[in-house]
């Protein structure tokens, strides 16, 4: 019995409101993963991590489910881009990754009144160096001595957690009246 | 909603940030400080500072190996042994050491310094 003629079995996908919001704003973060790999830094492994301003940003706007899912994106479309993927790089940026979610999914439940985007980014950042310092001393380089590191590499995470938090608070500031007065700047 | 981008709780994280910064620096300018290792036939018999001038005289077989400590460098000042190889050897570069083979000493500068394989 022949099959039936050419049956068009295409499954189509139809991606909801949320799925085109998680593929822009992680579009924009992979966008800045990339830019970011084209400025030269002397040390390995510290780079602003401009991309986690867009996972606070939709952090605070649309929640932790979608700054997952753009984060996540992020690290794994920012290291096919980049020929990283699967790569030790890649696997330190997982690690980094999950971490600082996590540590959002409990931050991001304290007082709004006395913690805002600059506490929780840095409580990111050091999540972020903490995993991947950790994973570094366990399975990169066993044996070598982290303790060293730490003081140079929590440093720079302090202070590209303090940027990103800034300038996340300073877009959230600018973002938050628009919806009802759309010409304020 | 205030307006301010750094909430008391921020300032609080920033804070504690700096705190453990400042004192995981401080730890490291410590362990960064020269040691001096001097062992005599094996066993450690002495660590000292680099920071400290001071002439260190370790009895051997031989006789006296003196170790001399100096502006932060160290050398094997005398030594009995025959051919003097640890003497010429001169002031000891970081991570390096010296041996005194026929007297049993080593003089190890164990300043940390940082190099591909330990970084």
């Amino acid at each position: 019995m022949p099959p039936p003629a050419m049956t068009p079995s295409t499954i189509e996908l139809i991606p909801s409101q949320e799925d085109r919001r998680i593929a822009g704003l992680a579009a924009a973060a992979i966008g800045l993963t990339l830019a970011e790999a084209a400025i030269p830094l002397p040390i390995p492994g510290i780079k602003p991590g401009l991309a986690n301003i867009v996972t606070l940003l939709v952090l605070y706007r649309y929640g932790w489910r979608t700054a997952a899912w753009v984060a996540g994106l992020r690290i794994v479309a920012g290291a096919l881009a980049l020929g990283q993927f699967l790569t030790p790089a890649f696997i330190l940026s997982l690690a980094g990754g999950v971490m600082s979610l996590a540590v959002l999914a409990a931050a991001m439940h304290l007082p709004a009144r006395w913690f805002g985007p600059v506490g929780l980014s840095l409580l990111a950042a050091f999540a972020h160096i903490g995993a991947q310092l950790w994973l570094v001393d366990v399975w990169l380089l066993p044996g070598a001595s982290i303790l060293g590191l730490l003081p140079l590499f929590l440093s720079a995470a302090w202070l590209t957690g303090l940027g990103n938090g800034l300038a996340t608070a300073h877009l959230l500031a600018k973002a938050r009246p628009s919806p009802l007065t759309e010409s304020s700047s | 909603m205030a307006a301010s981008a750094l909430r008391p709780g921020d300032w609080l994280i920033a804070g504690a940030g700096v705190i453990m910064l400042g004192a995981l620096w401080l730890r490291q300018a410590d362990s960064l400080e020269g040691q001096v290792v001097i062992r005599q036939d094996g066993q450690v018999m002495q660590t000292a500072s680099l920071r400290l001038n001071r002439v260190i005289e370790v009895a051997g077989p031989l006789g006296i190996s003196r170790i001399e400590i100096q502006a932060g460098r160290v050398r094997v000042a005398a030594d009995p042994s025959p051919r003097q190889l640890c003497v010429r050897q001169g002031w000891i570069p970081a991570g390096g050491a010296a041996v005194c083979l026929p007297n049993r000493v080593s003089v190890e500068n164990a300043a940390a310094g940082y190099d591909t394989l330990n970084y």
